[in-house]
């Protein structure tokens, strides 16, 4: 089984059609043992309970990138090597991407008025996030602005790369401006700040929400091709009563 | 080389002349700065304040509005075909174009800037850093633009498209814009930092906005 395989979009569906109840089924799991651990997690010395939102907040964040990440990639594979089922993922990661983006912009907001006393302030991650959700909107147009997929695919991967440019501006950005956001104390060089009490039930979290994006974007793959047969269909039974 | 001069000469040619459309961008930036004190009132420490924000937010509306015709007139009739099927690379017959387009269009715009400044009380040395802030930072403004022109013309009835896709990546562009002329009028930071990352942001879409564009040209003429 290799990438090329996959190509074939019949093999493609019956792989996914064994597949995904597993991955359901393991997204609940883990989801279900994250929620626990984090609903169990101690409250905070400064931020008392609300620091709970962190377990939602922060998987998102990170969603809302790595699904740029996912989408980038298969534009590089609409682009470069024509994988019939490149254009497919980007197309069907991109709303999944904007609902994480807007969940992490909203539970941040609601984070941010209890810890910072404001629910949005122009600082540089947030607006970079803004940023992120609108391109994210932009790019979700353009796929509806044409009527050919193929044609609309290729436009779109054009963006999108270019889009990837804003990435390492929303990782770094709470390093190179020094502004309300809190710098990163997850991932960065000498370990984690994080307490383990804190760190393990949110590492479970970003696991299960890793599994949920991946389960949600095989589902709207597989959606894709059957809503795209079903164009063809329609297409052909068009041009036969044409004829 | 010369093909791209002569590429060049021509566009800002059709430009200039009856019809070319790129003096109405100066045209729509005199008008936005003009109705600028109708909104938030004619005081003038206010708008002497405001003056780098409501400039820079101008001059980006009034390339967004010409950009449009970068790749579009040339489709219409054709001679994008012949561009595109020529010896020399699409990318730089894109950036010949993308380079010829500032010239007519973003060029004008910097040389209205003193005048506009007058209009928004702005003292010489604010006037002066906004017009080089203008000059340093308009090409990443044509150059990123012409990603979206490029898309434009690919989806036929992209115009309003365009402007939502474009407008993102312009935001880094207008927030170094801005700050830099802020830091040469009020402080406390120096002008250079700034004013550097904004020459980075224009060289970077140098590189990047030909390569895109002449990409989605590609895909989307055939």
């Amino acid at each position: 089984m290799s990438l090329i395989d996959l190509a074939n979009p019949t093999r493609f569906l019956a792989l996914t059609a064994r597949v995904l109840p597993w991955l359901a089924a393991a997204t609940i799991i883990v989801l279900t043992i994250g929620l626990y651990q984090s609903a169990l997690a101690p409250d905070d010395y400064q931020q008392g309970a609300t620091v709970k939102i962190m377990f939602i907040h922060v998987p998102n964040a990170w969603l809302s990138m790595f699904v740029w990440g996912v989408m980038s990639i298969a534009s590089l594979g609409t682009l470069v090597w024509r994988h019939p089922l490149a254009d497919v993922a980007a197309k069907a990661a991109a709303p999944i991407g904007a609902s994480f983006t807007f969940l992490a912009l909203l539970t941040g907001s609601l984070w941010g008025r209890p810890m910072w006393g404001t629910y949005w302030e122009w600082d540089a991650r947030l607006t970079s996030v803004l940023i992120l959700f609108l391109m994210y909107l932009g790019l979700m147009a353009l796929w509806r602005a044409v009527d050919d997929p193929s044609r609309a695919a290729r436009a779109a991967a054009v963006l999108t790369l270019v889009g990837a440019i804003n990435l390492p501006i929303i990782k770094f950005s709470v390093d190179w401006w020094n502004t309300l956001h809190q710098p990163a104390s997850v991932m960065r060089m000498g370990g984690s700040t994080l307490d383990k009490s804190f760190l393990i039930p949110l590492l479970v979290m970003a696991v299960a929400f890793t599994l949920l994006f991946v389960t949600l974007h095989l589902a709207a793959m597989r959606n894709e091709i059957l809503r795209r047969r079903v164009r063809s269909l329609q297409m052909m039974q068009a041009s036969q009563k044409a004829a | 080389m010369t093909a791209l001069a002569a590429l060049i000469r021509r566009d800002v040619r059709i430009a200039l002349r009856v019809g070319g459309g790129a003096l109405i961008g100066v045209l729509f930036f005199l008008t936005v700065v003009v109705l600028m004190p109708f909104a938030v009132g004619p005081d003038l420490a206010l708008l002497s304040r405001l003056g780098p924000a409501i400039l820079w937010l101008g001059a980006l509306l009034a390339s967004l509005l010409t950009l449009d015709r970068l790749f579009m007139a040339d489709h219409e009739d054709g001679s994008l075909d012949l561009i595109a099927m020529s010896r020399t690379p699409l990318e730089l017959a894109c950036a010949a174009k993308a380079l010829a387009h500032w010239l007519a269009a973003g060029l004008p715009l910097i040389v209205a800037t003193p005048v506009l400044g007058l209009l928004l009380n702005l003292d010489m040395v604010a006037t002066g850093a906004v017009a080089l802030t203008l000059l340093a930072g308009t090409p990443a403004l044509t150059f990123t633009g012409m990603i979206g022109a490029a898309l434009a013309v690919t989806l036929h009835r992209g115009g309003l498209l365009m402007a939502v896709l474009v407008l993102p990546l312009s935001i880094p562009v207008l927030i170094f814009g801005v700050a830099a002329s802020q830091a040469a009028i009020v402080g406390p930071m120096t002008f250079g930092a700034p004013f550097s990352i904004l020459c980075a942001l224009s060289l970077v879409s140098l590189v990047i906005g030909p390569f895109a564009a002449a990409a989605s040209l590609r895909h989307g003429l055939d």
